[in-house]
């Protein structure tokens, strides 16, 4: 359990304004993707985000276009997880694809506030800040074995080899 | 108990009954991708296998920057080039093809009943025929080629009932503008939307695409249309496979409805910087732009291009504007040329750009300096997206485009009948 500072934004925070378009199609390394995240919407934050920050918004964060880098460049820049409302359905595979957790959780959007200090206790399915504590649902089944691999790459790696180990 | 068009296709996929919330694992008939595809093969790559799983399944596309703009995207192209020719991949589109959806369609590969994952959030466009499509990630993709199957959830399903006729000057693009502002943004995440009733069969094929492509828009993870005579005759002319449709039962179960009147309803704008930000045309008037695009994969076709030219036909555009021309695929650019559109629509005054997606999403072509606003046809109009962080999009039908284009400020189209 990491503790970070809350960065907090609204609703319908698309994946234009997390990771813009121009830079799509570049390919880029994991420092230069979180160098570039949410600079549309927060000049401000690649510059001040801290290992173990968390990301509160509104409902339907993620919205718009499949672009995973909008969900990898927010790991990379050091995001321990956002924290939602409700999250848009590719946005959410796409995060969970790539190791970064989203938690949604309607009260704790509407309570945390920019800068609070936050403490996810992922076992526990609890958010706490300042005597405050906040439930997020458990992840569908489906997907913990995806979560608990570390990515889809991985899991689908594991997967593979397994099959051929009986195959043998 | 009745089923959905969802719960029927998943259900056949996964071979056996399944109901809305229930998560699948299937195999997706075909999985698309498109410029993306140099990261995809990255990630394809990591997993370690030398050899794609069902090559006959994969599609691939190039059509985001096309032709390349700059060195680092002629690079990905090659090396998307060179995987399809290793991997034997025979359903490889070049860059001359167009936007990957209409091309997708073209081919006859989005028929009634299939299941297609893309590596685009716009695939919910193939529910335009019946199909059942939806929106995937780059990992998500490259997991498909290595092991040809996906999870999905069975989704809920919100059910749009269409009755009445469009007035002259009002189109799909108005109409499914309308749905999204009162639906909301998220109206139906992790949902299908269905477009259905006694009027949904008068929307041409063109227009279908146009309301299925923009479902996507709302959150939904499929737009589906019933497959109906006019989607049987428009897949004639492009595939031999043998169509079965496969439809919503009567008694299915929905997590809404909500019904249309068509004869009510009035040319849409939707405002910066949210899709769902709507209003009626006529309270928007006046609002001077400085670029207007029509075309793309929302409103690229021929049907959208003749609404262009019939108003700008004979006339020019406003000399402080600049009108982009996108058509959606080379298909539509012929025959848009054979008709005689892409003459009319030069003269005017407009730039003819060749079919792909760059100004759309800001990669390249008619990107947008700070202050500039931009009236388009396309499906998005988020903070930025076509060039400068401060530059603004406003989306509307093409009547609407080109009629706002000959006054350089937006104007409702049905003044131009």
């Amino acid at each position: 359990m990491s503790k970070g500072r809350v960065w907090k934004y609204g609703d319908n925070v698309n994946t234009d304004v997390i990771f813009a378009g121009k830079y799509t199609y570049n390919i880029m390394p994991p420092e230069e993707m979180a160098r570039h995240a949410l600079e549309d919407l927060d000049p401000g934050f690649a510059q001040g985000v801290k290992p173990g920050d968390v990301i509160v918004a509104g409902k339907n964060f993620g919205c718009g276009s499949s672009r995973e880098q909008a969900a990898a460049c927010l790991r990379f820049a050091g995001v321990q997880a956002v924290v939602a409302k409700s999250f848009a359905r590719i946005y959410y595979r796409n995060a969970i694809n790539l190791g970064l957790p989203v938690l949604q959780s309607a009260e704790a959007s509407e309570a945390l506030r920019a800068g609070d200090e936050v403490e996810i206790d992922f076992a526990a399915g609890k958010i706490r800040s300042g005597g405050r504590k906040f439930g997020f649902p458990a992840f569908p089944p489906a997907v913990l074995g995806i979560i608990e691999a570390g990515g889809l790459i991985e899991y689908t790696k594991k997967k593979l080899e397994e099959k051929a180990k009986k195959d043998d | 108990m009745g089923k959905t068009l969802s719960e029927k296709i998943l259900g056949a996929k996964a071979g056996r009954e399944v109901k809305a919330g229930d998560v699948v694992t299937v195999s997706p008939d075909y999985v698309l991708s498109h410029d993306n595809s140099a990261a995809i093969i990255g990630e394809f790559k990591k997993i370690g296998l030398a050899k794609v799983k069902s090559p006959d399944k994969i599609v691939i596309v190039l059509d985001h920057i096309v032709p390349a703009s700059e060195e680092k995207y002629a690079q990905n192209h090659k090396t998307i080039r060179e995987f399809a020719a290793a991997q034997g991949l025979d359903k490889f589109f070049d860059i001359q093809h167009g936007v990957c959806h209409q091309v997708f369609t073209e081919n006859g590969l989005a028929l009634p009943g299939k299941l297609i994952v893309g590596s685009d959030s716009h695939t919910t466009s193939y529910g335009a025929l019946g199909a059942f499509a939806a929106g995937i990630g780059r990992s998500e993709a490259a997991s498909i080629w290595a092991t040809d199957e996906i999870w999905l959830r069975v989704p809920e399903t919100l059910k749009f009932v269409f009755s009445g006729k469009l007035p002259a000057g009002v189109s799909a693009k108005d109409v499914v503008l309308f749905i999204i502002g009162r639906e909301g943004a998220d109206g139906a995440d992790y949902k299908a939307v269905e477009f259905t009733g006694p009027a949904a069969s008068h929307f041409s094929i063109a227009s279908r695409f146009t309301m299925a492509n923009m479902a996507a828009e709302m959150g939904a993870k499929n737009g589906y249309f019933p497959p109906d005579d006019e989607t049987l005759r428009w897949l004639a002319a492009r595939t031999k496979e043998k169509i079965t449709p496969v439809v919503s039962d009567p008694e299915a179960q929905y997590s809404k409805v909500l019904e249309f009147d068509l004869s009510g309803f009035v040319p849409q704008v939707a405002c910066p910087h949210t899709v769902d930000n709507v209003k009626p045309v006529t309270e928007v008037e006046g609002r001077p732009f400085h670029q207007a695009l029509i075309g793309t994969c929302t409103n690229g076709r021929l049907e959208d291009l003749e609404s262009a030219a019939k108003i700008l036909k004979g006339k020019k555009v406003h000399p402080r504007v600049r009108v982009l021309i996108l058509p959606a695929s080379r298909e539509v650019y012929l025959e848009a040329m054979n008709k005689g559109l892409l003459a009319e629509l030069s003269e005017a005054g407009c730039v003819l750009l060749n079919p792909g997606c760059g100004p759309c999403l800001g990669a390249h072509l008619g990107i947008l300096a700070a202050g500039e606003v931009c009236l388009s046809t396309a499906n998005r109009n988020f903070k930025g997206r076509m060039g400068a962080r401060d530059s603004e999009i406003y989306l509307a039908s093409p009547a609407t485009v080109a009629a706002s284009a000959l006054e350089g400020k937006i104007t409702d189209p049905r003044k131009y009948l």
